[in-house]
């Protein structure tokens, strides 16, 4: 197996002396820092532990879901276990994770910017993520809620009298720091691009990221009004929803959906950044079809605003309606294949090295593709009718979220880690960690493909026992992945102290970010860079004696 | 405009350019992009503001197509001299919050601080006009879920004697209308209250000289957003209070 990573001689090597990390210390230079690289920190620290309470979550359900009928947890318990696992898992850590965490830390660097456009508003995001994190937790520990991460009416505003409220609350708040964070990326990325970085000289991570702020900035505030109105329905009976008064309940379907459709794309759309990012980088290649790429991003962008209904298939929508949302639906495959056949063609003739990331990544191709096609099925209105509500539906999005986008942010993490701390994550346990990753997943989550096909619902907390043999290789599988997530947690830790030193470009990457120290300085470039080749230009990278950013002055 | 004051300007740009001006933050270049970046994220922001809105303006669409005599019903118990008053005072503050600006632009303390006075009072004015309203819709039972009888839109309204009386069912859905009337016009509010805020907060900054230095960003920003929330009433004001006015 070969490698790229080139540490500096370790006898010799030296962390700089002065870096974001070091330049202030004490609680209060983090906690009031406007620099995007501390914020990115502070972001991932949260994330991580929402992480941890949604896993503990899905711990329980496999666990109560090894016998047929639950032996561990009571039937409103377990709604309660699986909505708190959905809320937690989709809104405090998906959707923040990769914009927020890797965004926040890359954005400014890969284009050349001191910091993001509005520091200060980007600081005021976390603690609106972590305001309506803490509502969140606290409504778990006085009770919990058991709509399902959907909220759906008439369910969650006349049949429940568990914490809805405070359940949509913190997502309410947190809204608000998802459509900080995509307005300050948007602003960033048209305004503050060093001179020479053109649109096409961009990284494709950015373009990703550009798709994903838009969604942020258009979809998050129609989410924000329709758990308003799911609030005042509950407090003050407005009616808007309540069928007796007039009001809708399907309504709502429409403006959850409108959000929460776009919002399964920023779960992806950073991802498939990433994988461009690292796909480039362990093929030695510059990517096939830039272009198509960028523009992939954009397109699945844009059509994720079209096909919210297909969410609402058996819900009693028109057939015309239905018909053109499946149509919608299956054109998003089209630029999904296009990165899928694009990266595959970079890696064609390249010169590949399997270091942990591009382990994350091959695991990111196959998952997704499978997560993306089992999505075309349910697109066609036929098989939705029989797989919605099964825990096909369940596989099929956790191929897609998990398996994809946390494969993704893996490899990420990975890829950037010597950038973020200035040293190495041990690579050989990477390794490791990577195939765990992809065997334990794959585990847990196809059975569940098969199970679906066999017609078990999903949110159900017994099942008839012929599932029980499918049903126990998934919470097996569940063990495997959760050493998989552990395992990176354990070691990243390790590495803050132990890693050995990896200098500025351990992986000789060509983007901006690299150029710099690790990790870098508050104001990361010391003088303004100039740009005059594309992210990717690795034969430009292979002349090593040019490989510096020209500066101003 | 004389080639003097072109090559007195020029300069006076360049000056600012290569200086560091207080207001200059650290992360931006120079003050056109500072400028520029500060004017963009608020058009986004008022982009998701019309997100925001348009969730409420959809199912106003939906309703009102479903519901509409009961609709032309609740929108006849409404002040229409209200809210032609409050559409006047609205847009004289937007003509005031221009004003404000074109001050700022020019560098005259005093207009400006006069002219956001005005706005303000305006601005408050206008909350008084809406809270009197509100006030009178509750005192009449019309606040679904809390104050609300149908009971006067199952008999003619004598103001329009030409309408009929509504059904049980439909005068139910009048609630439907008093809902979103009341979480359309909740939520222009509190985007006034917010804006009012903040405009005191510039009033004061702008004392101290805070905005006729050249550094009129926030100004004008908020200029943008105070337009905004204008014209979302003036969306408001035909779809809630002049259903059917002319029958």
């Amino acid at each position: 197996m070969s490698t790229s990573v080139s540490l500096p001689d370790q006898s010799t090597a030296r962390l700089p002396k002065v870096s974001y990390l070091n330049k202030e210390y004490g609680l209060k230079s983090w906690l009031l820092t406007k620099d995007h690289k501390r914020i990115a920190i502070m972001y991932l620290l949260g994330t991580t532990f929402f992480f941890c309470i949604g896993g503990a979550m899905a711990a329980l359900i496999r666990l109560q879901l090894l016998t047929p009928y639950g032996d561990l947890l009571a039937a409103d318990t377990y709604n309660k276990v699986f909505s708190a696992h959905g809320l937690i898992m989709v809104f405090f850590f998906l959707v923040p994770v990769a914009p927020a965490v890797l965004g926040n830390f890359l954005i400014p660097l890969m284009i050349g910017a001191r910091d993001v456009a509005f520091p200060r508003i980007n600081l005021f995001s976390w603690y609106l993520f972590m305001t309506g994190g803490c509502i969140e937790v606290c409504m778990l520990v006085f009770g919990g809620v058991d709509t399902g991460w959907t909220f759906t009416t008439p369910l969650s505003t006349h049949f429940l009298n568990t914490q809805v409220v405070a359940a949509a609350m913190g997502i309410f708040v947190a809204g608000f720091s998802s459509i900080l964070t995509g307005l300050n990326f948007i602003v960033t990325i048209h305004r503050m691009r060093a001179p020479g970085m053109t649109w096409f000289r961009l990284p494709l991570f950015i373009w990703s990221y550009y798709a994903t702020s838009v969604i942020f900035v258009l979809a998050t505030p129609v989410i924000a009004i329709a758990l308003a109105l799911v609030m005042l329905e509950r407090v003050i009976g407005i009616g808007v929803f309540d069928p007796r008064m007039g009001g809708d309940p399907l309504l709502f379907q429409h403006l959850f959906w409108f959000y929460s459709h776009p919002a399964v794309y920023v779960m992806i759309l950073p991802g498939m950044g990433i994988i461009s990012e690292v796909v480039a980088c362990f093929c030695r290649k510059r990517v096939f079809g830039y272009t198509a790429v960028a523009f992939s991003s954009v397109a699945i962008g844009v059509f994720s605003f079209f096909v919210w209904a297909h969410h609402m298939f058996i819900m009693g929508i028109s057939n015309y309606s239905a018909l053109v949302f499946s149509l919608m639906t299956m054109l998003v495959a089209v630029p999904s294949a296009i990165k899928i056949f694009n990266w595959s063609a970079t890696m064609y003739k390249g010169s590949i090295s399997f270091d942990t990331p591009m382990l994350y990544t091959l695991g990111f191709i196959g998952l997704f593709t499978i997560g993306g096609l089992t999505g075309v099925f349910l697109a066609s209105l036929g098989m939705d009718i029989h797989l919605t509500e099964t825990y096909f539906v369940v596989a099929h999005f956790h191929y897609v979220m998990v398996g994809g986008m946390v494969s993704a942010l893996m490899a990420g993490l990975h890829f950037w880690w010597p950038k973020i701390t200035g040293r190495m994550y041990p690579e050989s346990l990477g390794r490791v960690a990577a195939i765990i990753l992809f065997m334990g997943f794959n585990l847990t989550f196809f059975p569940q493909f098969i199970l679906g096909y066999l017609g078990m619902p999903r949110r159900y907390w017994a099942y008839p026992p012929e599932f029980q043999a499918l049903n126990v290789l998934s919470s097996a599988g569940a063990t495997v992945l959760a050493i998989g997530y552990l395992l990176p947690i354990c070691y990243f830790i390790w590495s803050l102290k132990y890693g050995k030193i990896a200098g500025s470009n351990p992986w000789q990457a060509a983007g901006l970010e690299w150029q710099v120290q690790s990790p870098p300085l508050t104001e990361n470039f010391e003088q303004t860079p100039i740009v005059t080749h594309e992210a990717y230009d690795y034969e430009w990278l292979a002349n090593q004696t040019r490989n510096e950013v020209p500066t101003v002055g | 405009m004389d080639s003097h004051t072109i090559a007195a300007q020029t300069a006076e740009t360049a000056q600012l350019e290569h200086e560091h001006p207080s207001f200059l933050h650290h992360h931006f270049e120079n003050l056109a992009q500072q400028r520029e970046a500060s004017t963009f994220g608020m058009w986004l922001f008022l982009l998701t503001e019309i997100m925001f809105f348009g969730g409420m303006f959809c199912a106003y669409l939906i309703f009102r197509n479903w519901y509409y005599s009961a609709f032309v019903a609740g929108s006849h118990t409404l002040h229409i001299w209200a809210g032609t008053l409050n559409t006047t005072v609205l847009i004289i503050s937007s003509f005031t919050m221009a004003m404000a600006v074109h001050a700022a632009e020019v560098r005259h303390r005093v207009p400006l601080l006069r002219w956001m006075m005005v706005t303000i009072l305006l601005g408050v004015g206008f909350l008084c006009i809406k809270g009197y309203e509100w006030h009178d819709e509750w005192v009449n039972h019309h606040v679904p879920g809390l104050n609300f009888s149908i009971e006067e839109f199952t008999h003619v309204n004598p103001a329009y004697p030409g309408d009929k009386p509504l059904a049980p069912d439909m005068a139910e859905r009048t609630q439907i209308y008093y809902s979103l009337y009341f979480l359309m016009t909740g939520m222009h509010a509190l985007h006034m209250i917010i804006g009012v805020s903040i405009l005191t907060i510039l009033l004061i900054k702008a004392r101290g000289g805070a905005f006729t230095n050249g550094h009129i960003a926030p100004v004008e920003n908020f200029g943008l957003y105070w337009h905004f929330v204008d014209i979302v009433w003036i969306f408001l004001f035909p779809l809630l209070y002049l259903i059917s006015r002319h029958q």
